[in-house]
């Protein structure tokens, strides 16, 4: 037992060292990216240059001056304004800050982009806007994953009825990403019948009590959430029905009801157990999945998330933000892989941790 | 492999799947054929003179049929057709041109906007003046506009006269096509069904010549309507089955095949190459993939063949890697390649010879089920606004009417048609993708 677990905490710290490495790779491939490999860096210096001669030139006193005295004023202030945004030291340097500032999650100081409050710290946009982001993804995301289990524990007890075959034709429809449910939901709730808010997360002005102000985002969630379970509901249903169909036909299954034990201590203990690991991994992969997707359904909802906050940032071409984003979005990613894994060598056997072969996924 | 592709036969959604894909292909051929790649490019892109004669924002013709209603069409009447023309020559050398333009008007509901186009050509420098004169079943006639000075090619937007929206007291298209006295509210009006005829007449310099055009825009028009700037969404609808459906497949074929290939040789050869197969697949599992490509399309180039490639490189080293490499451990101690081996098999052989074909029956089913993925996440990044600048998707669409707010303003037509056209072609592949599944793996075919 105690060796054991010294392999475990071995393997455990092999591989939080190589995700480590992978995402420090990863968010330096970002960097490169977010900058367009050190282009952005020479617009941003023409643009700055124009900016200070313009300055310069309207003030009137200047106006007096000889051109070349006038030339000299401005490459001064210039090389001031480049310092200022320290454009003044070369892109492969400033790459690696970028990527030092990123891992530290200090994050630095936005360009554009302010927070509500008023703070240009990129932390702080983004804090304010993670608990929005968490809320509906977080609500969806647990009611996706018990939903799917109880309904497909319940479609594989009444194999071959009408509901089950239902929900087998009706899989594919799961092909089709949330935010397209989304446009749908929305046509018909918002556009012609009118019962629910077209987006947004509450009414403005917000309520100013608590449980008024609850309300509300609750009616504002009931479409997006509608739209993900749409998206995904039905698939994963199918795909949990189908695995504990198979390890119901198992032999160790029919013992233990011919020894008479309860259909539900069958499911617990020899349905649900072995099937953990590759269910966990499948809703790993949907909250992963569903990070990504958020960028496209808060967009569509209005919802002021972090995925409405990277379109903004793109568009403004905020780099500290769009790092800011990108660093996020790698670290839960990492840190989904991570978990995984680490499930996986506690929960699966067949994963020999430390010796030989190992399975992984 | 063969027999068990006939055993699609036993399952409805995969015929009915093969079905619509086979439609869409048609459909993909026909766009090919009648609508050549740089004429759609052209008619999408728009621009003077492409898309005049057609309405704004107007709703499928086949939307009668829901309706007890004749809704309007588009009435186009000039010169070169039904129009009749008269010269008469007046003391001073000039000519008067005076142009009748008669149209039959039997839809219920007014039209949308009522435009003059007129081409004159003369020389000199006096511009030549124009009297436009109105008449309606009743025989009555009303004067729409004296002496109006008038370019080379004038337009004439009769909707938008503010003097007769004075005159009329309620929008001009409304007041000209009903008989109604004026100052009844435009809502209690109904539309005057029969022969109405535009009378246009200019004084043109000796030797000139002059021409008018009267375009009565409806509210339907054409298979699937029109969009903000006039264009008919029936090309984008039938250009973007064919785009749909090559970068679904490309992006399907170009990221599985090699998913599949590379995962093969790193398990084969193990060691060095497995390594940095995976750690490659691990960076590229972090890098969030969605942004990346709104970047791309920010800061880079928005064409759809670039989107295409970066999806697929994003793709190769994916989970799926993980999935194949787990897969191919287990086929890799087979005893029948400890066979090959012996005999001699070279690595390359034994790879493609016996390894990977083990796989193909897991492999087929992922790749059919991966095509709707990929046409859907080209419509998610047309929605973000990063479609292509020149090519008319299906995505670029709906990009349009939530721009345009259409849902909003209730032409479900423009979000609804490109909607379903995506959700069929999605659940088509997905449909023949499950059945696939079932019939590979014997496991899942008892349940």
């Amino acid at each position: 037992m105690k060796g054991n677990l010294l392999a475990l905490t071995r393997y455990t710290i092999l591989r939080a060292v190589m995700l480590g490495f992978a995402v420090i790779v990863a968010l330096y491939i970002v960097v490169l990216v977010v900058n367009m490999g050190g282009h952005l860096d020479t617009v941003r210096r023409s643009e700055i240059r124009q900016g200070v001669a313009l300055a310069v030139t309207a003030v009137p006193e200047n106006q007096l001056l000889p051109p070349s005295e006038l030339n000299q004023m401005i490459e001064r202030q210039t090389e001031l304004a480049y310092r200022l945004y320290g454009l003044d030291r070369p892109f492969l340097v400033r790459s690696f800050e970028y990527l030092t500032t990123a891992l530290s999650l200090s994050l630095g100081r936005s360009e554009n982009l302010t927070s509500d409050s008023g703070s240009k710290q990129v932390r702080n946009i983004l804090l304010e806007r993670l608990p929005s982001t968490l809320v509906l993804f977080g609500t969806s995301s647990l009611i996706l994953f018990f939903t799917s289990l109880f309904a497909a524990l319940a479609l594989s007890r009444r194999y071959g009825s009408w509901i089950d075959r239902a929900v087998v034709a009706l899989a594919p429809t799961s092909s089709a990403p949330g935010w397209f449910y989304g446009i749908f939901l929305i046509l018909i709730f918002a556009a012609v019948l009118r019962v629910l808010p077209w987006g947004g997360m509450v009414e403005a002005p917000p309520p100013k009590t608590t449980l008024g102000y609850a309300a509300s985002l609750l009616r504002h969630m009931i479409l997006p959430v509608a739209a993900m379970a749409a998206g995904g509901l039905l698939a994963s249903i199918y795909a949990r029905r189908t695995f504990f169909l198979i390890f119901s036909s198992e032999d160790y299954v029919d013992l233990a009801k011919a020894k008479g034990l309860s259909s539900r201590a069958i499911e617990r203990r020899y349905i649900l157990r072995p099937t953990l690991p590759t269910i966990i991994t499948q809703f790993m992969f949907l909250i992963i999945g569903m990070w990504q997707g958020a960028v496209i359904l808060e967009s569509v909802f209005n919802w002021p998330g972090i995925g409405s906050l990277t379109i903004l940032a793109v568009n403004l071409s905020d780099t500290p933000v769009i790092l800011g984003v990108n660093v996020i979005y790698a670290y839960l990613l990492a840190l989904s892989l991570f978990l995984l894994e680490f499930i996986y060598a506690i929960i699966d056997p067949r994963v020999r941790v430390g010796a030989g072969t190992q399975r992984r996924l | 492999m063969l027999r068990r592709l006939k055993e699609l036969r036993r399952y409805p959604t995969a015929i009915f799947g093969i079905g619509v894909i086979s439609i869409l292909v048609l459909v993909s051929l026909y766009a090919l054929i009648a609508l050549p790649y740089s004429e759609a490019i052209r008619l999408w892109r728009g621009g003077p003179g492409v898309w005049d004669d057609n309405p704004r924002n107007a709703m499928p013709a086949w939307f009668d049929l829901f309706t007890s209603a004749n809704l309007p069409r588009t009435v186009i009447v000039s010169t070169a057709d039904a129009g009749v023309k008269v010269v008469e020559p007046l003391p001073d050398g000039r000519n008067r041109i005076q142009i009748t333009l008669p149209f039959d008007y039997p839809y219920d509901g007014f039209p949308t906007e009522v435009t003059l186009f007129s081409e004159a050509v003369y020389e000199g420098t006096t511009r030549p003046r124009l009297s436009v004169q109105w008449k309606n079943p009743s025989g009555e006639t009303l004067s729409l506009a004296t002496n109006r000075a008038m370019r080379a090619s004038d337009i004439y937007y009769i909707s938008q006269d503010g003097q007769l929206m004075a005159k009329f007291g309620t929008l001009p298209e409304v007041a000209l096509f009903s008989d109604a006295a004026m100052g009844v509210p435009a809502s209690q009006r109904t539309s005057a069904k029969g022969e109405y005829a535009v009378v246009v007449q200019a004084d043109v310099p000796e030797g000139g010549d002059f021409n008018a055009k009267l375009v009565v825009y409806g509210r339907v028009h054409g298979l699937a309507g029109t969009d903000h700037r006039r264009r008919d969404i029936t090309v984008a609808l039938l250009w973007g089955t064919p785009l749909a459906l090559v970068f679904g497949l490309l992006a399907a074929v170009g990221s599985t095949m090699t998913t599949f290939i590379l995962a093969g040789i790193g398990t084969w050869f193990g060691g060095k190459t497995d390594f940095i197969f995976q750690r490659i697949t691990q960076v590229n599992m972090v890098i969030p993939t969605l942004p990346i490509l709104i970047m791309v399309g920010q800061f880079y180039s928005r064409s759809l063949w670039l989107m295409l490639g970066i999806i697929i490189a994003m793709s190769i080293f994916s989970g799926a890697m993980v999935t194949y490499r787990a897969m191919f451990l287990q086929a890799k101690e087979a005893a029948y390649i400890e066979a090959a081996r012996a005999y001699g098999a070279s690595n390359f052989r034994t790879v493609f010879r016996y390894l990977l074909p083990r796989i193909v029956p897991v492999l087929l089913p992922n790749f059919v089920t991966v095509v709707p993925a990929f046409v859907f996440l080209e419509a998610s990044l047309a929605v973000l606004g990063l479609g292509d600048p020149i090519l008319p998707t299906w995505g670029k669409v709906i990009h349009d009417a939530q721009t345009q707010s259409a849902l909003y303003k209730g032409l479900y037509y423009w979000v609804l048609q490109p909607a379903i056209l995506l959700m069929i072609t999605g659940f088509a592949f997905a449909m023949v993708g499950f059945a696939l599944d079932r019939v590979f793996n014997p496991r899942l075919r008892t349940v």
